[in-house]
């Protein structure tokens, strides 16, 4: 529907919307209605999402759970998002509600750490979600955060004090289920301390068949020395849509590994904006995206080089098969000033199929005359001496292929240091590569 | 066990070889050399398989079955092994996941259950041995930072590894050095069978110390234009291919 549909229905249903939700949260809707009015929903004209006809994820007349109905979820009890050894704190989301029962107690949870509904945690410590809440989510420019913020009533937040180790990984695990076709608007807050360790996994699964539309804004700062891993895996099905913004703020000395894996899915885009504001800061950014049929992937990066001394690397790998469509555009802007950079950014992309398309584009804007910056996109097909190679040691082709499908994929795989994690994405990738993975765990959705 | 019969060959459209006749028996090693440019490597690649390569005429019979008419893989299956002038670079694929594959899927094509875990290990570690190849390669990317020498070292490591019933050489001994040389050739040797056949392909006499040869092929212009005993690698080392070429020229 059209953005004053979207106007309208907030208009006429604020105060269901804001009962379901808190005071800091609601705080925020004012400016992002206004910004909403001003630069609208973003389209395929602007120059960000050229590649991708957003504007059409917008047009169907999607429903929104604004009076917080009970969705029945027979199937979603069921799911357990499976990686063995993993031994994380697992936390569920179902659409757009926190799901406290069956997320772990908060009693049980470490010192020093605050994890749960962003609804509930705003009410009772509005001091600290006061202070970051959509403070780096930027809704002055279309694009999801916006509508976001118009809509979002609860999601998930997460805060580390200052130098706790945190024990074992955290994980979100947002499910998609519902019998007709939804709008959901999730919100993820993290928030970590000055030399914290955290690792954090944001698994999304769709497990109804019916068309989703998500928007996600994840807003995560970065404390003095801190080290974060942070892996996006998505699971979803053909019919939907996924627009997930991140911002990520960095201080100085900070460690911040970024991995956004798409492995089934309809149509996605990753906007990651990423502001390395103190010295020290280094990044590294990585994306996979394993797509067929008629599915897309569009991820889009924006590094910010404020200071000196600060590196960023990102790798993106794209392997599409049949008549689906790869988006990677990635901005570095180093500031005056911002001396001693180092930032590399590579973007490859494998077509299976002469119907299959990638559009690939760095961008370097670069204001400082000390720095090693260096881009890279490659768009081709698998190499032909390799395979021969293996057909004469006698693998067959089709099994020579998919060992360096794999290969290819797992050159950023292996970025990721969680290691149960990383053996079952592995599996994961190879499932999918075999076309045993025509669905994720516990969905019966896709094909 | 290898009969070629007025084979002619051609890559892009372009004719290489212009019709080779040779046959090769169980138990025997055939050097086969020539200047540059003669096709002796588009000899091996129409050997096994190479899709880049058209067959034109001719026929290849290997082990009473016709080879033309198989894939790369079946090939490799049927017993034709190629140790490759320049062995490819394979990021991403540890050595050992290649091996593995390569030996269960001639196993699946033998009709033989998957090899077991202790079983692989083991032929790993012995073939290792053999042609002394660390053990630290194994979970390295296939041939990726490799030495000159450990790649050719790692091609007869699957050569032991597959047991091959006819091997072909591409210039393996480009790129030795000395002592590399004797540990690859001493592989070979020791792999060498009255059941198994070897062709050595080479520009130098060098490998035919350590590998030696019961015949010798020149090859000039797509064809065999010479074929003697172990002796014509010495004279050719001495006086060059020009005699040869001249001798052949003369005759037509």
């Amino acid at each position: 529907m059209p953005v004053q549909n979207y106007i309208k229905l907030f208009r006429e249903n604020r105060r269901l919307l804001e009962s379901g939700s808190s005071a800091v949260l609601n705080g925020r809707r004012d400016v992002a209605l206004e910004n909403l009015e001003k630069y609208g929903l973003p389209s395929n004209s602007m120059e960000e999402y050229l590649h991708s006809n957003v504007s059409e994820w917008f047009e169907p007349d999607w429903g929104i759970n604004l009076g917080r109905i009970d969705i029945p979820t027979s199937s979603a009890a069921a799911f357990r998002c499976n990686v063995p050894n993993l031994n994380a704190r697992s936390y569920f989301m179902l659409n757009d509600i926190f799901e406290a029962e069956r997320s772990p107690d908060r009693t049980t949870l470490q010192e020093g750490i605050i994890a749960g509904s962003l609804r509930e945690i705003s009410l009772e410590r509005p001091d600290i979600i006061e202070r970051y809440y959509d403070t780096i989510s930027d809704t002055n420019k279309a694009g999801a955060a916006a509508i976001n913020t118009l809509f979002a009533q609860d999601g998930f937040v997460l805060y580390i004090s200052d130098n706790v180790t945190v024990e074992k990984p955290i994980q979100l695990v947002s499910l998609l289920s519902s019998p007709v076709d939804l709008m959901v608007n999730r919100r993820v807050l993290i928030i970590v301390g000055t030399n914290v360790r955290v690792k954090l996994l944001l698994c999304d699964h769709a497990i109804s068949p019916a068309a989703f539309l998500t928007t996600q804004v994840v807003e995560l700062f970065a404390g003095q020395g801190s080290n974060i891993e942070l892996y996006d895996l998505e699971e979803t099905h053909a019919a939907g849509f996924r627009f997930n913004e991140l911002y990520l703020k960095q201080d100085s000395y900070t460690d911040v590994t970024v991995n956004l894996i798409t492995l089934h899915n309809g149509k996605t885009r990753n906007s990651v904006y990423a502001t390395l504001e103190g010295g020290g800061a280094s990044l590294s950014l990585n994306g996979v995206a394993i797509t067929d049929k008629s599915q897309h992937v569009d991820n889009f990066t924006f590094v910010d080089h404020r200071v000196p001394n600060c590196t960023s690397s990102e790798l993106f790998n794209y392997v599409l098969d049949q008549q689906s469509v790869g988006v990677f555009a990635g901005k570095v802007l180093v500031r005056p000033g911002a001396q001693h950079t180092v930032s590399q950014q590579k973007n490859r992309n494998i077509c299976l199929t002469r119907q299959s398309r990638v559009f690939t584009q760095p961008q370097l804007e670069i204001y400082a005359d000390d720095v090693k910056c260096s881009h890279g996109a490659t768009v081709g097909r698998l190499d032909e001496n390799a395979l021969f190679y293996m057909r004469q040691r006698g693998i067959p082709e089709q099994e020579a292929r998919m060992l360096l499908l794999i290969a290819f994929v797992n050159e950023v795989i292996d970025l990721v240091e969680l290691e149960p994690f990383r053996n079952r994405l592995k599996r994961l990738v190879e499932k999918r590569f075999r076309g045993e993975l025509s669905q994720c765990e516990g969905c019966r959705v896709c094909r | 066990m290898l009969k070629i019969d007025n084979l002619q060959a051609e890559i892009d459209g372009k004719l290489i070889l212009t019709g080779i006749n040779m046959e090769v028996k169980a138990g025997e090693i055939h050097a086969v050399m020539g200047p540059n440019g003669s096709g002796k490597s588009t000899m091996s690649n129409v050997l096994v398989g190479h899709p880049a390569y058209q067959v034109v005429s001719g026929s290849i019979t290997f082990r009473g079955k016709n080879l033309l008419e198989m894939s790369a893989e079946e090939r490799s299956h049927e017993g034709l092994f190629l140790s490759f002038q320049y062995p490819v670079e394979i990021p991403g694929v540890s050595m050992i996941n290649f091996m593995r594959t390569a030996i269960n899927e001639k196993r699946r094509y033998q009709g033989l259950p998957p090899i077991s875990p202790a079983d692989f290990l083991k032929l790993i570690k012995e073939k290792r041995d053999l042609v002394k190849l660390d053990a630290g390669l194994m979970n390295r990317s296939v041939n990726e930072g490799f030495s000159g020498g450990e790649k050719k070292r790692n091609e007869i490591f699957q050569m032991a590894m597959l047991e091959p019933a006819l091997s072909i050489l591409d210039e393996t001994d480009s790129g030795l050095d000395i002592d590399a040389l004797r540990i690859v050739a001493d592989g070979v040797n020791r792999l060498k069978t009255s059941d198994t056949a070897i062709i050595v392909i080479t520009h130098y006499q060098r490998l035919l110390e350590y590998i030696k040869p019961d015949f010798v092929h020149v090859l000039y212009g797509g064809r065999i234009i010479k074929s003697a005993g172990p002796e014509l690698a010495l004279e050719l080392e001495k006086r060059g291919y020009d005699w040869v070429i001249k001798e052949y020229e003369d005759s037509l």
